[in-house]
């Protein structure tokens, strides 16, 4: 089992799409079992052999298991597909590798970690010696994470090659037999997994210091600026993904949300935001916004940095100084009663890109053109300068080179010494740590450890996360309950005896700006 | 007879209630109660016409043609590309049509040039929208102009000159020959004549479908399983629907997601140019300019009504065909005791409702609307013909607005796709 | 930096703006290309054929009927390209403006009112059917979900069985004296709309209703680029996530939307009943909503583009009759138009993707020669 390890944008992903087939090498050479190949295609690849996973999962919600898996290398009998043999290879193949795939599910109705045992499934059906996984823990709770290893120590056992892209360190160091750090689209360094340290691994993935994202002393105030009460937000099924979720921000103060990704986090920020209809009670500065729509709670103060600036931040074919109106349409600079006010949108437009460095020719390009993390400092300055109350800020790095991120941890603190209330969501736990006065752990949908971030590593707000300790399937206190009980850390089986650090720039889900163009 | 492979092929059916399928012997059964409250109807109100054998045979007739665009409909937007120029290929259709079969002497080249006819329409629309990624409705829109424009141009060039031809119609055009089950039509006319509870009608429905039938009616009929078998059936039509509902798995897997785009458009234009030939060969016997009018739409129509499924689009033709044939066959009075049926469906829809899904509200809505046609049908005589020229139009706002949640179009339609751009 | 307008010129409109023109320009020489081999095909000489469309398109009283036409196209395509501008497809342009058309003829025959009332009223009335027309597709799509695209061709078709319902003598309609057409009651002269002669060389007037249509064209260019509206209305169409997040109510843009398209569709109608016919009868214009479509497209939704594509539409269309007379079938121009309509939008399509990547190059390049290391040299 081999893992590349590699930076946001390092270029792991165009690396593997080439060992896939779905890119083409401009000079050098793939051999594979000592032959030299080139791929057109990823029909020539799987041909070789090759079979990739990819991050985001290629399954057709509305096509069966079965159908899913044997598209593009059908079993034929006379004309028609052979859907018997095809089920019975697949039960065979999944029975083997203790898969627990059933064939006639619509795909939609399966949960993530099912999603990802088919699309192995469906890479083995096709007699694939070699397996790529992009990213495959990014969307996996940590029980998942821990059966898919399982089953990839199962398929190795089998003789199978595996290579593993991955940016959290803890996970490789645990699974590979070797280790290729890349940076810049080049090989930096290959490794034994014993041989290095989590720090190490990610300086050479980083190619220089972390930047730190503490914070000094408090500036925490008596004054709550955002409160919350008994949120309940429910899914479409009607089935609550966040349940009776209470806290308060005071001013100055910043209030981290741990959680692994798809507890709840998106919901209860889109809550807050009006976005989304809940239930409870949400005030901002005494006033309760609860039925407020959400254009008169960012009247109100609240500045909303989303996790997904692409698709909720930014119109990408907008210029720049349209892109500073959206989300501002009501005040000024930016509009004069019913009318938009140009010149003063496009003036605040210049005086954001040169305070918050936004790198770009001018203020009428469009958003597409710039990189991820001038468009997110864009994002972050236009959020700051409607004078916020409560920012809410979720994944405001994500993404981001380390520059940029650097700069925007810098904002951040500064917005709070100057009285902002933020709300952090983020999966970097280092982050978390480093930027908040108090966090709170989201666990389906429900806030099930407070934690105080001066004495807490990441090693133990990881398995807090995870619900590991005693609390898996306990239905926690609401508003938390003292601080965190999180020991037995030992057991767990993601990294048995090694102390990971679980890196600073462990961010999820890579999107290189311009490519939603 | 598409129902049938469908309920034998999914062993599993996890959520029924989102996933709207029929079993055939549910299907009988609907079909036998559909055909009881008509009779019903029929001897309330006299309207003989409503089941008549007449009447069924016309309304197959002009199924077809709206089946036919129909299928083409699903077999592009089963690959992803939204087809609102169907109307366009079908006027191309009629066209190429009457042409082929007045230069070759023989409807059945008539059949295959109004295939081909609308496949070229189909190709401009790959072209454009697969190949370019134009909007998909925006391609369609002009193809509609196009196809329009083209056969007006044609007409003049080529018909005009010919014996009993003009600038807006074509001479007559040979005929296809009809066939039909021998020796039960005049049984079943004379049981149909005495107009007795059920039996008459049965009598009526069997005479209309089994008699006079064009050859060109069953060539249509025998494309819907056929379309069924090969989009479900075989690798190349579940590529093809892969297309439609996640390009980018398909093309992660080496399917070459234009060229079964292109096919699908393809196709889809060919079925809709063989709708349209029907219309100039079988229904009418000569190119008219206009024929057409809006089955192409009609088509769509029925498509969505039929939740993109084959047998599903078949029903939804054949009703909008059946309104169509009622407004021939004294249109006011038959559609008026249509309102009976109506009613009667709706208030069987609102038991149904309370009883065996215990919804009470959605039971009392659909009673009150049974309880307001059945009142329109007390206080009325007949349904002025202006009316019955738009019930499908209606129908499908209707189903669209009530039954949208229920409708499951492929996830990836009308999306512009461009090769590589998985990520 | 503060050069704003300079920058506009040389950074957007250089690359935008040229290109942008190109992109017509050359779809219109394609089609002339495609249309001449045609021609050439069936035994016309091209360079002539082009001449007589010319010399007979020159003419004052062809250029009368010109711009005549053109100002009913203009509306019908401002009313779909308002649809478009936040991803609407309003298809139903057609049967709004159809009805809308045949409402408010029949309330203007009715009425006995002062001149300028008069028109008023009539022109009132027909915003409002084709307002409340549209709004059906509205509500379904807002309430219920259903695509606008197939709920207004549904609707063009009911629009049509009403209003040949409506159409009768029975209700609406008298007997056209001196043919078998029937019609809504003219509108006496308090209610007609006066035209100008402003064409030397003829006595035949240009519509009155040019006026409203050019004020629309400017309303609806201060509407989309200097308010708030407008702002939030191009942001949905721009990225309707995006608009949701900045506390735009979508579902309620989209009744707004449609309501206000549906009114300028109303409008459609107006230049010729208020301006020729004076009553709405069995051979009314049909079909000006999908030619909006077309003239919207043509235009790229701004208003002096949709002007020189109604222009331009109108102009085949009028000088086309000189064909016929000339043993060409005039059906050649629609070929023409539906030739360029498809160039044209995809020779958008190519501009559009070359201007994002030029953009793209264009901004990695003017920063890679500013600072040495963009990726890393931001710590502030």
């Amino acid at each position: 089992m081999h893992a590349v390890v590699g930076e946001n944008g390092a270029g792991k992903s165009t690396l593997m799409k080439i060992l896939y087939g779905m890119q083409h090498p401009d000079e050098g050479v793939i051999r594979v079992g000592g032959k030299p190949v080139t791929f057109r295609s990823p029909a020539d690849a799987i041909a070789a052999g090759i079979g990739m996973v990819h991050q985001h999962f290629m399954l057709a919600d509305n096509l069966t298991v079965l159908e899913n898996i044997i598209l593009g290398s059908e079993p034929r009998r006379g004309l028609g597909i052979d859907f018997g043999g095809a089920r019975r290879k697949i039960k065979e193949i999944s029975d083997a590798y203790g898969l627990g795939v059933s064939p006639d599910t619509l795909v939609e109705d399966l949960g993530v970690g099912a999603r990802q045992r088919v699309e192995i499934l469906k890479v083995l059906y096709r007699g694939a010696r070699i397996l790529i996984l992009d990213e495959p823990t990014a969307v996996l709770v940590p029980q998942e994470v821990d059966e898919l290893f399982d089953n990839l120590r199962g398929l190795v056992r089998e003789g199978l090659t595996i290579i593993f892209i991955s940016h959290k360190l803890d996970e490789v160091l645990s699974v590979a037999d070797a280790i290729t750090v890349i940076r810049r689209g080049t090989t930096v360094a290959s490794v034994l997994p014993r041989d290095v340290t989590a720090r190490q691994l990610a300086e050479l993935m980083v190619g220089s210091e972390l930047p730190s994202p503490e914070t000094r002393e408090s500036t925490v105030t008596e004054q709550v600026a955002l409160s919350v009460r008994g949120l309940t937000v429910r899914g479409a099924d009607g089935r609550a993904v966040v349940r009776d979720v209470s806290f308060d921000i005071h001013k100055g103060e910043v209030l981290g949300i741990a959680g692994v990704e798809g507890n709840g986090q998106a919901e209860l920020v889109e809550a807050i935001m009006g976005m989304r209809p809940a239930e409870g009670a949400v005030t901002l500065g005494g006033a309760d916004i609860s039925h407020w729509p959400t254009l008169r709670r960012r009247e109100g103060g609240i500045g909303y940095i989303p996790e997904d600036r692409q698709r909720h931040g930014l119109l990408l074919n907008s210029p720049l100084w349209e892109n500073r109106i959206l989300g501002h349409q009501t005040r000024r600079p930016n509009v004069r009663g019913p009318w938009i006010d140009r010149a003063g949108a496009r003036a605040d437009t210049q005086r954001i890109v040169d305070a918050y460095d936004v790198r770009t020719p001018g203020i009428d390009v469009d958003a597409a053109a710039l990189s991820g993390g001038n468009q997110q400092k864009l994002v972050v300055g236009r959020e700051m300068s409607g004078d916020p109350v409560v920012l809410i800020a979720s994944h405001p790095t994500r993404g981001v080179d380390v520059g940029a991120q650097a700069a925007i941890w810098d904002h951040l603190r500064a917005a709070r010494a100057a009285g902002l209330a933020v709300l952090l969501i983020s999966a970097d736990l280092d982050e978390l740590i480093g930027l908040s006065d108090s966090l709170k752990v989201l666990l389906r949908g429900q806030v099930v450890a407070d934690v105080d971030p001066a004495g807490v590593t990441p090693e133990l707000l990881g398995s807090a996360m995870t619900g590991a300790g005693g609390h898996d399937n306990a239905p926690a206190v609401p508003g938390g309950g003292g601080t965190v009980a999180a020991g037995g850390r030992g057991d767990d089986p993601v990294d048995p005896d090694k102390p990971a650090d679980p890196s600073a720039p462990g961010r999820a889900g890579e999107t290189p700006a311009g490519e939603g163009a | 007879m598409t129902a049938v492979a469908e309920a034998a092929a999914p062993p599993a059916a996890p959520s029924p209630a989102r996933r709207f399928r029929l079993g055939w012997r549910a299907a009988l059964l609907g079909v036998l109660a559909l055909l009881v409250m008509m009779s019903v109807a029929r001897v309330v109100t006299g309207a003989n016409d409503i089941t008549s054998a007449g009447t069924i045979g016309a309304a197959v007739g002009l199924a077809v043609p709206i089946g036919l665009a129909a299928l083409g409909g699903l077999w592009s937007e089963r690959a992803g590309v939204v087809n609102i120029g169907l109307e366009g290929m079908m006027i191309l259709g009629t066209w190429c049509g009457a042409w082929g079969a007045l230069t070759f002497g023989t409807p059945w080249a008539g059949v295959v040039a109004g295939a081909l006819g609308g496949a070229l329409g189909g190709l401009l629309h790959a072209v454009v929208t697969v190949t370019f990624g134009v909007d998909h409705i925006i391609s369609g829109v002009a193809i509609n102009i196009l196809g329009l424009g083209v056969t007006q141009y044609l007409s003049k060039l080529v018909f005009t000159d010919m014996d009993g031809g003009g600038e807006t119609q074509s001479p007559r055009i040979p005929s296809i020959g009809n066939v039909g089950i021998p020796g039960i039509g005049d049984g079943l006319q004379s049981l149909e004549r005495t107009h007795t509870f059920l039996v008459a009608d049965l009598a009526g429905v069997l005479r209309g479908i089994t008699q006079n039938v064009s050859l060109f009616t069953l060539l249509a009929i025998l494309l819907v399983p056929l379309s069924f078998y090969v989009l479900w059936r075989t690798p190349f039509g579940l590529r093809l629907r892969s297309c439609g509902e996640r390009p980018v798995a398909a093309e992660s897997l080496g399917v070459n997601v234009y060229y079964y785009k292109y096919l699908a458009v393809l196709v889809s234009g060919a079925l809709a140019g063989l709708g349209g030939a029907f219309l100039s060969i079988v229904a009418s016997g000569i190119y008219r300019e206009g024929q057409t009018g809006g089955r192409g739409f009609i088509g769509l129509a029925a498509m969505i009504f039929g939740n993109w499924r084959p047998g599903g689009l078949a029903g939804g033709s054949l009703l909008f065909g059946y309104t169509d044939a009622l407004q021939l066959r004294q249109g006011g009075t038959s559609v008026h005791a249509l309102l009976l049926v109506v009613a009667m469906l709706l208030a069987a829809f609102a038991v149904y409702q309370l009883v065996r899904q215990g919804r009470g509200r959605a039971a009392l809505i659909s009673g009150v609307f049974a309880v307001a046609v059945f009142a329109v049908f007390m206080v009325t005589d007949t349904v002025a013909e202006q009316f019955t020229s738009f019930t499908p139009h209606l129908t499908t706002l209707l189903v669209l607005s009530l039954a949208s949640q229920r409708l499951r179009m492929p996830a990836a339609d009308g999306v512009p796709y461009r090769k590589g751009q998985a990520k | 930096m503060s050069s704003s307008f300079t920058d506009r010129l040389l950074g957007r409109v250089r690359l935008g703006g040229l290109l942008a023109l190109a992109a017509p320009v050359l779809a219109i020489v394609f089609a002339a290309l495609v249309t001449s081999i045609i021609l050439v095909l069936t035994g016309n000489p091209p360079l002539h054929t082009l001449l007589l469309l010319v010399d007979y398109g020159s003419q004052p009283r062809t250029i009368v009927n010109i711009v005549n036409l053109a100002t009913t196209y203009y509306i019908s395509a401002l009313a779909v390209a308002i649809g478009f501008r936040m991803n609407l497809f309003n298809i139903g342009v057609d049967g709004q403006y159809r009805l809308a058309a045949l409402l408010a003829a029949a309330v203007g025959g009715a009425l006995v009112l002062p001149p300028v009332l008069h028109v008023g009223v009539t022109v009132l009335v027909a915003v409002a059917v084709g307002g409340l027309w549209a709004s059906i597709a509205g509500l379904l799509k807002v309430t219920r979900g259903v695509s606008e695209v197939i709920s207004t061709i549904m609707l063009n078709a009911i629009a049509t069985g009403f209003g040949a319902w409506l159409l009768t003598t029975d209700r609406l309609a008298v007997a056209v004296s001196g043919s078998n057409n029937i019609g809504t009651k003219p509108i006496p002269a308090s209610g007609q709309f006066p035209g100008f002669a402003m064409i030397p060389g003829t006595q035949a007037k240009v519509f009155g209703f040019i006026v409203v249509a050019a004020v629309l064209g400017i309303a609806y260019h201060v509407l989309f680029n200097w308010t708030r509206f407008g702002f939030n209305l191009r942001a949905t169409g721009a990225s309707e996530s995006a608009a949701v997040a900045s506390g735009v109510n979508v579902k309620r843009m989209v009744l707004l939307t449609m309501i206000i398209s549906g009114a300028v569709a109303g409008l459609v109608g107006m230049p010729q009943l208020l301006g020729a016919s004076y009553s709405y009868s069995l051979d009314f214009p049909t079909g000006l909503g999908f030619t909006g479509i077309a003239i919207a497209l043509l235009g790229r939704n701004n208003p002096a583009g949709i002007a020189v594509g109604a222009l331009l539409w109108s102009y085949l269309d009028n000088s086309s009759d000189i064909l016929d007379l000339e043993g060409i079938p005039k059906e050649t121009v629609i070929i023409m138009q539906g030739t360029i309509v498809l160039s044209v939008i995809i020779a958008y399509e190519l501009v559009h993707r070359y201007r994002m990547s030029a953009e793209q190059r264009r901004v990695s390049r003017q920063l890679s020669a500013g600072t040495g290391a963009p990726a890393e040299g931001a710590v502030a």
